[in-house]
């Protein structure tokens, strides 16, 4: 082979720089995350439920929050009424964040995790007027 | 006896297929939880074509117009760059000749020469800003009001070219450092989007009056404009009333009182 050496070694070089996240990584497996929902609005729940079920919101918030904005936005809907009938008022600051009032601990621990960036709280102000 | 080519063939695809349909039915059923809805506040004001009537002889001074600029902006967390270049603004103020150019004339009476008439989104029926939106973000309601959906907004500044009232501003900058005191229980904006004044949907839909009607003493008349016995429709029927640039055709949902000197009912 025609300069073969220069080729292996630079292959090899090429590898080593490829697989460097991998191998700087090794054995150090990022915490798992561990939302926090003690808040104290929380505590004081009879029911500590959410306005689904924790495994469909863990699952489908996003999609649920994409229907609340078009509900309240565009067609003026502005209560929920969840699969056990009972009801909420469609509002980030007014129904989420009254509850889950650590954002920090909750919302952002699993999207740092998902390297996942929310941009919610550009707009939406955390803890609206407790009603 | 072996599998044919064909056979083999044509069952891996049957069971690729069958695959590719459980997860898309999957998906689209998990899309929203069974057995919910989503409903109207009962205490919600209804309409069918909101719409306001701002009797200009009421507004006797400028801190009349200025304290309803102020409870709209304080309650939209409006900022305040305290520069022109940069201003946000929901409700603002202009000249009879700026508010409604074309119908100025030399020898006007120097009351309504001098004024400062209150100048807002005009809601209108024929929206030019909603028909340039490339993204939807600004649309017109069923009940009249043309709303935004600042998700959506890409920052074109197209509805901003398309109107021609000056009803809207762009945030050129982060608004968030500069608004005095923020209401929690409205979003701000961000950096990047277009806003203007959304007839105080928010208000409506909790049983409230807007809130630049509630502090205006009573000179902002809003109501149903297709109901024949609302307020707005009786004031309209026994006052001489303009709209800003009729010409165009956009047909605004604000209506003027000019002059006469005569209360309304
Ligand atoms: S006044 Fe301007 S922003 Fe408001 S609805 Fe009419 S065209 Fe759109
Ligand atoms: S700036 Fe936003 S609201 Fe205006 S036309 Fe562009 S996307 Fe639509």
């Amino acid at each position: 082979m025609y300069k073969g050496g220069r080729i292996i070694a630079g292959l090899l070089l090429f590898a080593c720089l490829a697989l460097m996240p991998f191998l700087i990584n090794i054995g150090k497996a990022a915490a798992k995350p561990s939302p926090q929902v003690n808040t104290p609005f929380i505590q004081q729940l009879t029911t500590q439920t959410c306005v689904e079920s924790a495994a469909f919101m863990k699952t489908e918030h996003m999609q649920l929050l994409n229907q609340w904005r078009d509900a309240a936005l565009r067609d003026g809907k502005t209560v929920y009424v969840n699969s056990q009938g009972q009801s909420f008022p469609i509002s980030l600051e007014n129904s989420c964040l009254k509850c889950h009032s650590n954002p920090q601990q909750f919302c952002n621990t699993c999207h740092t995790y998902a390297a996942v960036k929310p941009y919610c709280w550009d707009c939406h102000n955390q803890g609206g007027t407790r009603q | 006896m072996s599998v044919t080519r064909r056979r083999f063939l044509k069952l891996g695809l049957t069971t690729l297929a069958g695959i590719g349909g459980a997860m898309a039915l999957d998906g689209f059923w998990r899309g929203s939880a069974e057995a919910s809805e989503v409903l109207t506040d009962q205490k919600a004001l209804k309409a069918k074509h909101w719409a306001m009537v701002i009797d200009s002889d009421r507004l006797k001074s400028a801190e009349n117009v200025q304290r309803m600029i102020d409870a709209c902006h304080r309650t939209h967390n409006v900022p305040d760059f305290g520069n022109s270049k940069d201003e946000i603004k929901w409700m603002g103020t202009e000249t009879y000749e700026h508010a409604f150019p074309g119908q100025e004339n030399g020898y006007l009476n120097e009351g309504i020469k001098e004024k400062l008439f209150p100048v807002l989104c005009n809601h209108c029926e024929n929206p030019a800003c909603v028909r340039v939106c490339p993204t939807q973000a600004t649309f017109k309601r069923p009940d009249g009001i043309v709303a935004m959906d600042y998700h959506r907004c890409i920052g074109c500044r197209f509805c901003m070219a398309a109107c021609a009232f000056g009803a809207r501003s762009f945030n050129f900058r982060d608004p968030r450092p500069f608004i005095k005191q923020v209401n929690p229980d409205f979003p701000t904006r961000t950096k990047g989007v277009v806003e203007k004044c959304n007839f105080c949907v928010e208000r409506l839909e909790k049983g409230l009056p807007p809130a630049c009607v509630e502090a205006s003493n009573g000179a902002l008349i809003f109501g149903d404009l297709d109901d024949p016995n609302s307020e707005v429709r009786q004031v309209l029927a026994t006052h001489y009333s303009i709209r800003r640039k009729p010409e165009l055709g956009t047909e605004p949902s604000v209506y003027y009182l000019i002059g006469g000197g005569e209360e309304h009912a």
